[in-house]
């Protein structure tokens, strides 16, 4: 089948764009708000056409395990849950981590902490984009901003995670799994056979031919001084991550005297206070990171040259900010926005909090 | 007549030999430990069925996680008690491959019940090897749940106690009542015909998964001398007289 336009939710193109690129695996367990992911596939039933495997697991924690175990055997596989659930799923996110294995995980974050709400948020920041589990590792994080971004990102998390054997997160909020937009879909991609996964990915635990040597996925290694090796190779991978992965959109930016940056469904919002700004005559760009790690440092350091200020503005307390303070260095003042616990602001609370911390 | 050794090495007088997937790395068991015999029949049986190009082990996290060390075939190390879940994907995944795990009694018993019970009830075509030796013998000698009553640790030094500590747990009476399970069997490698009994079960679980029957769990109840503060001799009597008291030998299902 060729591409189709559709009107769907962002929860509903994650499933359908999984399909379409020939994911080998969905493994999942219900949570709000987030459940059509799972619900979508099973209507699919991508068994029967396309042969991807999809299981409701007893558990976050067991299926994040099956991804890791599918992930293992070199297949594209992916999990999708909320701010909770993707809690649980850290010791396994950290075992894929040191493991180099790659997958696609999907958050579409609700408020916490705790149980939090089901409304809403990106509070999940700082756990998607510093590791999130334990040990020094990152995840290819990116924020969709359109369930358009929903479908692409699928795509490309499973492409730069296979790229660099590392997950990759899809960092959305309720907002952008909930809401309904116009989408493209991506014509049909084919399964990789056995033998393509053997010779794209030679690690892959799928059984040991006779001319090979055993496979071990593995992140355990006793001797430190290997171990040391192995971090050095990991940081080695997030360096070229760095290097060359970087991804933001610039909206108004150029003759802008006060900057938002913003990420995800705020960015959209944002998207109106620039025009509502601009009413009044003040001149408001916004930045929008696409991936949060690795974060577009420099890109947000070249705004100083022409920035009074910088609004960073979230759906959380204030953690994206620290970063852009960093980008930054003290250049220009960067000050937050950030309304919490599952309220989403308009865009002239936006604009009001602009005003009142940069002019 | 005189002998020389060469009359002796010769191969029609071979009557033992180290099975073809075992490979020449040391072993870190301990002397009198029962993971070595269970990795040899393991390793006989794959080779045996000629499946060791099909056949992916998971392995857990206790003193068997370096299992992937010593038997020749690809191997996935899992985090602790999450083995069921690993293998139930890579065998969705690959249906036509041989899946197993391989698991402590903390790893499967206490930390990893729930991956566990609903690997079992979902019918998965794997099999788990469950070894159980009532104590946490990587980390040191701590209670495990199938510690038995009164039976002393590290962190139960005046022995088990049910009030503290609640009651030895029968995971394969508790498993056998979960409708996947096709085969379900208490085994032992501590008597040369325990060993063979033991071979036997392994193979009827390996057929079992590659003909698609269900989760087969087979428990080998076995010693940790060095936790038990035993000498093997002694751990296997020790072993016989309390351990298969509690869990007694033999099928609880074979469908």
């Amino acid at each position: 089948m060729k591409e189709e336009i559709k009107l769907m939710k962002g929860n509903e193109a994650i499933a359908h764009a999984a399909i379409r690129y020939g994911a080998d695996g969905y493994f999942g367990y219900p949570i709000t708000p987030q459940s059509e992911v799972m619900e979508t596939l099973m209507e699919e039933k991508p068994w029967e056409t396309t042969g991807m495997v999809v299981l409701q697991a007893e558990s976050e924690v067991a299926a994040i395990n099956m991804v890791y175990g599918g992930a293992s055997c070199g297949k594209a596989v992916m999990t999708s849950s909320s701010s909770p659930g993707v809690s649980l799923k850290q010791e396994g996110i950290s075992y894929l981590a040191g493991a180099e294995l790659p997958c696609l995980i999907v958050n579409v974050m609700r408020g916490g902490p705790g149980l939090g709400t089901i409304q809403p948020s990106q509070a999940d920041y700082f756990q998607a984009t510093k590791g999130g589990g334990h040990g020094d590792y990152h995840l290819i994080t990116l924020a969709p901003a359109s369930v358009q971004e929903m479908v692409d990102f699928v795509a490309l998390g499973f492409d730069l995670a296979f790229k660099y054997r590392n997950p990759a997160i899809i960092l959305a909020d309720g907002i952008i799994g909930q809401m309904m937009e116009k989408v493209v879909l991506p014509p049909f991609r084919k399964r990789r056979t056995e033998e393509e996964i053997r010779a794209q990915n030679p690690w892959a635990a799928l059984g040991k031919p006779k001319d090979r040597k055993r496979n071990v996925i593995t992140s355990l290694e006793l001797d430190p001084a290997i171990m040391e090796q192995n971090n050095i190779r990991f940081q080695a991978t997030y360096k070229r991550i760095s290097e060359n992965e970087i991804r933001y959109e610039e909206i108004n930016c150029e003759n802008a005297d006060y900057l938002i940056v913003a990420f995800g469904s705020m960015a959209r919002i944002c998207q109106k206070t620039i025009e509502l700004a601009a009413e009044e005559g003040i001149k408001v760009g916004v930045l929008r990171p696409i991936t949060l790690w690795p974060f577009p440092s420099e890109a947000i350091a070249r705004q100083t040259s022409h920035v009074k200020g910088i609004l960073s503005a979230e759906l959380n307390a204030g953690q994206m900010v620290e970063d852009v303070r960093l980008a930054v260095n003290g250049k220009v003042r960067v000050e937050h926005f950030g309304r919490l616990g599952g309220i989403v602001p308009t865009p002239d609370e936006v604009l009001a909090a602009l005003k009142e911390k940069l002019m | 007549m005189y002998m020389d050794i060469n009359d002796i090495i010769k191969p029609e007088n071979l009557v033992y030999t180290k099975p073809r997937l075992m490979n020449d790395n040391p072993m870190h068991y301990c002397p009198g430990c029962s993971h070595g015999v269970v990795h040899k029949l393991i390793a006989e049986v794959i080779d045996e069925m000629g499946i060791e190009e099909e056949t992916i082990g998971i392995a857990p996290v206790g003193c068997a996680v370096f299992a992937y060390n010593y038997i020749d075939i690809d191997w996935i190390e899992a985090a602790h008690g999450r083995a069921p879940a690993i293998a139930t994907a890579v065998k969705r995944l690959n249906p036509k491959k041989m899946v197993f795990t391989y698991q402590g009694d903390g790893d499967l018993a206490a930390i990893g019940t729930a991956e566990t019970i609903h690997a079992c009830n979902r019918g998965e075509n794997i099999v788990i090897i469950f070894i159980n030796n009532g104590i946490y013998g990587m980390t040191g000698g701590q209670m495990a749940p199938t510690t038995l009553e009164g039976m002393k640790t590290s962190t139960c030094p005046y022995g088990r106690n049910v009030a503290l500590n609640g009651y030895p747990l029968r995971i394969a009476e508790l498993v056998e009542r979960v409708d996947g399970t096709c085969y379900v069997t208490r085994q032992s490698v501590h008597t040369p015909a325990s060993i063979r009994k033991a071979k036997k079960a392994i193979r009827h679980a390996f057929e079992n998964a590659m003909a698609g029957k269900g989760t087969s769990m087979i428990e080998i109840v076995s010693t940790c001398n060095s936790g038990w503060k035993m000498t093997p001799v002694k751990a296997n009597q020790w072993m016989e007289e309390n351990m298969f008291a509690k869990y007694p030998m033999g099928d609880l299902k074979n469908v």
